[in-house]
């Protein structure tokens, strides 16, 4: 038992906060279109993220008919290809799962699991959402424009990105991905001081940085990220703007396209890339911390079981952070660099393995004697453990050069990224909603189409990816729009792509499921009451469920313990709230 | 990719000073209770501003660090040309340094509730800006008067590039100034408010001042020498 010095254990005084702080709203408009409440201006984000993330998800059902059985689809020309594949990426990648982790569950959680009744700056987190927006119509526009989007591979790699050999690179296609990520860029700065600054000034009485949930952990640790990482992009933007529109020469060497010299000369194509990956890597973990905070919480509320080393996890989560930034060029093996330069990115991407490993062993350890409830949120959850630690694996294969070099543009990297970003963060995302839906809308989702959701997207998301190491050590070329004849190809790789596409199509059929369920349950779904899991954690503490603007009616909340009190012996419930004053002595308490 | 990563080193060390103050070597599971000192602030907003602002202004600091790293690794390729500096930069920066400095004066007046010396030190302020806005349009004038075209030259590029975001930073900030002229003139804010504002515009204006002065010293060639003289101490 350790000293802690605490100047008063027992009842606080209650926080006494004037209610003149907030900007009520007074009409349906301020309500629910242009509020300021953190909670709605979350649902708006989910629910644009959500719909860009269905428009992608038929975009690589498109991308798989045409690698699944090419020629049948003729309406799939190369260009449509690779114009499917590009939004494909960063639709998923930036509009999705950044807008819905940090915009979405960010606003959501972060208020409410602090302890606060809003953001500090509502008005700018307002606008957050409505600046997004405008980045994905500006995006989607680019559909509707003439020559269509830009084919460019969603790394946007210049010079090609910007030339007319490439569908957009001389039409608005482009231009308009450029500008739509600026915007975006410029609308997520404004959401993401938000939730730092939250988390900073924020928090509830008694809450100590130590007493967070993981959640909010996470979340903070990737927006701080995003807020540092976000400005390479928007760097690497502008000039690719000027490039492609004032005839700059940052990115383009000198070059000769169709038989005619362009007036340009010098640029580096290779700075683009440091820009983009100095961007990109760190959004690896913009999309995987807030999901290690997240299922850290599934876990431990689902097995009623407090986390298994909570410090360690938060200094992983920190660890992993300041870490992210120094790997970037281990996606540039192949580009062309000084050896020893790969020696040392190989090195720092394999040391991140280490806080990673951490997280993983304390998922088992949390779970391990637990009393484990198999509800959805909890299976989705297990799920990405597994989801994760495989495609984890499969990344200490491609962070060694040797080992990238040849695998580099082969299926096994598409293998691998969707397995560790793309799969196991989107189970996250659905636990998630299955997790805090009731909080949203007083309802529970129902439990045997979760079920069935979750059983299909989990194994049909092995079927889709699994094979695809095979192709990839087979050496079937990624980005290809089809393979033609080629001798080191067997017939068996086209089977195996057939099946890859039918179980894709079943994979997206089965999110209808989800959708409807999410529809469905607003009306008909089990009322849940104000904490259905039975959960610490302040948001479940709430006067009113769904919460209102302001979330705590009269009194702030005061917290007297951290956020994993499962299960505590000699406690009358298997679960202490947060806000619940000591009864129950500190000493004697050992648990973990 | 030098710049960004020295000055995210230096984050990293603010970063860690700052959790080993907030207790991470806590064992939370064994603490109950709010701690007699726990830190609530009693003006919230006032609080959350300044940290935004600092906050911000890492963020800001990214965006020019990323652009002095581009600057840097393009600067090596061969068909770099220097762009000569006009001499009406050094006016624009005498007169950014004292809109800096005329605002610290507001910054103290307020402190002080000297409300004239207030008033006079915030449209020093901003009319000093300004002239360094105009100034800095000059200076494209000129370059593009004696053919330093933009796509001429990615020297030349990145001088409108780096001025113009500069100046787009400082126009913002002019917005917030304008803000806060208003309330200084027609009332209807707590002095506390009107204080925390001029505050804020006082640090900003601070920090774009140092933002400049870095570009100028790259800009001008001095980093490049100061990096070289550094290399040759330590090779």
């Amino acid at each position: 038992m350790v000293d802690v010095p605490l100047g008063h254990v027992g009842p606080a005084h209650t926080a006494d906060v004037e209610d003149v702080e907030l900007y009520h709203p007074h009409s349906w408009v301020t309500k629910y279109v242009f509020s300021q409440d953190a909670k709605v201006i979350a649902i708006q984000y989910s629910l644009t993220a959500l719909t860009v993330g269905l428009i992608a998800l038929v975009l690589s059902w498109l991308m798989r008919l045409q690698l699944g059985f090419p020629g049948v689809f003729t309406f799939i020309d190369a260009n449509a290809y690779y114009q499917f594949i590009t939004m494909h990426g960063m639709m998923m990648v930036v509009y999705v799962l950044t807008a819905l982790f940090l915009g979405g569950f960010g606003n959501y959680l972060i208020p409410l699991m602090v302890g606060a009744r809003d953001m500090v700056f509502p008005y700018v987190n307002m606008l957050s959402f409505w600046v997004y927006l405008l980045a994905v119509l500006i995006l989607v526009a680019s559909f509707f424009a003439p020559g269509g989007p830009t084919g460019a591979g969603w790394t946007l790699y210049p010079p090609q990105a910007i030339l007319s050999g490439t569908p957009g690179g001389q039409d608005w296609g482009i231009i308009l991905m450029l500008v739509s990520l600026m915007v975006f860029i410029i609308g997520f700065t404004m959401g993401g001081l938000n939730y730092v600054v939250t988390v900073l000034q924020a928090r509830a009485r008694g809450m100590t940085l130590m007493r967070m949930p993981l959640t909010v952990w996470g979340i903070f640790t990737a927006s701080f990220m995003a807020l540092l990482a976000f400005p390479a992009l928007f760097v690497g933007a502008v000039m690719m703007l000027f490039d492609r529109a004032l005839g700059t020469s940052f990115f383009m060497p000198a070059i000769v396209e169709m038989g005619q010299a362009l007036d340009r000369s010098g640029g580096s194509p290779l700075l683009f890339q440091h820009l983009f990956w100095f961007f990109g890597h760190p959004e690896v973990y913009i999309v995987a911390l807030p999901a290690f905070g997240i299922v850290s919480d599934l876990i431990s509320t689902h097995a009623r079981r407090n986390i298994f080393g909570y410090r360690m996890m938060v200094w992983a989560l920190l660890a992993i952070g300041a870490l992210s930034f120094i790997v970037w060029a281990h996606h540039m093996y192949v580009s062309g660099m000084n050896p020893y330069f790969g020696f040392f990115f190989a090195t720092t991407t394999l040391i991140i393995a280490i806080p990673t490993a951490i997280k993983v062993y304390n998922w088992i350890l949390t779970l391990w004697r637990g009393n484990i409830h198999l509800n959805v949120p909890m299976l989705f959850a297990l799920a990405f453990i597994v989801t994760f630690l495989n495609g984890g694996l499969t990344g200490l294969f491609l962070g060694n050069v040797v080992v990238d070099v040849p695998l580099s543009d082969t299926m096994f990297v598409v293998a691998h990224f969707h397995m560790v970003m793309g799969v196991a963060p989107i189970l996250v995302i659905f636990g998630a909603i299955y997790h805090w839906y009731p909080k949203v809308t007083g309802r529970m989702l129902n439990d045997t189409l979760g079920k069935l959701h979750f059983w299909v997207t989990f194994l049909g998301a092995y079927a889709i990816f699994f094979p695809m190491h095979y192709l990839g050590l087979m050496g079937i070329p990624r980005r290809y729009y089809e393979m033609g004849e080629m001798t080191f190809v067997p017939p068996s790789t086209h089977t195996l792509n057939a099946f890859i596409t039918i179980a894709a199509l079943v994979v997206g059929a089965a999110q209808l499921v989800f959708v409807f369920n999410l529809f469905w349950s607003l009306r008909h779904g089990r009322a849940s009451g104000g904490n259905p899991w039975r959960a610490t954690t302040l948001e479940w503490q709430t006067p009113e469920t769904p919460p209102p603007h302001g979330n705590w009616g009269k009194d702030l909340p005061v917290v007297y313990r951290w956020a994993y009190d499962y299960s505590v012996p000699g406690a009358a419930e298997d679960y202490i709230p947060q806000n619940q004053p000591g009864a129950h002595p500190a000493t004697g308490m050992s648990h973990g | 990719m030098g710049s960004i990563l020295v000055f995210l080193t230096a984050l990293l060390v603010v970063a860690i000073w700052w959790l080993s103050r907030q207790g991470v070597m806590a064992k939370p599971w064994l603490e109950q209770g709010v701690a007699a000192d726990f830190p609530v602030p009693d003006n919230l907003s006032s609080a959350a501003a300044r940290t935004g602002l600092a906050v911000f202004l890492a963020v800001v600091g990214s965006l020019f660090a990323l652009f002095l790293s581009a600057y840097a690794l393009r600067m090596q390729l061969p068909d770099w040309r220097d762009v000569p500096l006009p001499g009406i930069l050094w006016l624009n920066t005498g007169m950014l340094a004292l809109s800096s400095v005329a605002l610290q004066g507001a910054r103290k007046a307020a402190r002080d509730g000297e409300d004239d010396a207030l008033k006079l030190g915030l449209l020093a302020a901003g009319v000093t800006a300004l002239a360094f806005l105009s100034g800095q349009l000059l200076a494209w004038r000129q370059l593009t008067a004696e053919g330093y075209f933009l796509a001429s030259n990615s020297a030349n590029a990145f001088f409108y590039v780096l001025t113009g975001l500069h100046g787009l930073h400082l126009l913002g900030g002019l917005i917030a100034l304008a803000r806060t002229i208003v309330k200084a003139w027609r009332g209807g804010t707590t002095p506390e408010g009107l204080r925390l504002s001029v505050g804020l515009c006082a640090t900003y204006w601070h920090f774009m001042l140092f933002v400049w002065l870095v570009l100028l010293s790259v800009l001008a060639g001095w980093a490049a020498d100061v990096i070289d003289i550094c290399r040759q101490i330590l090779s």
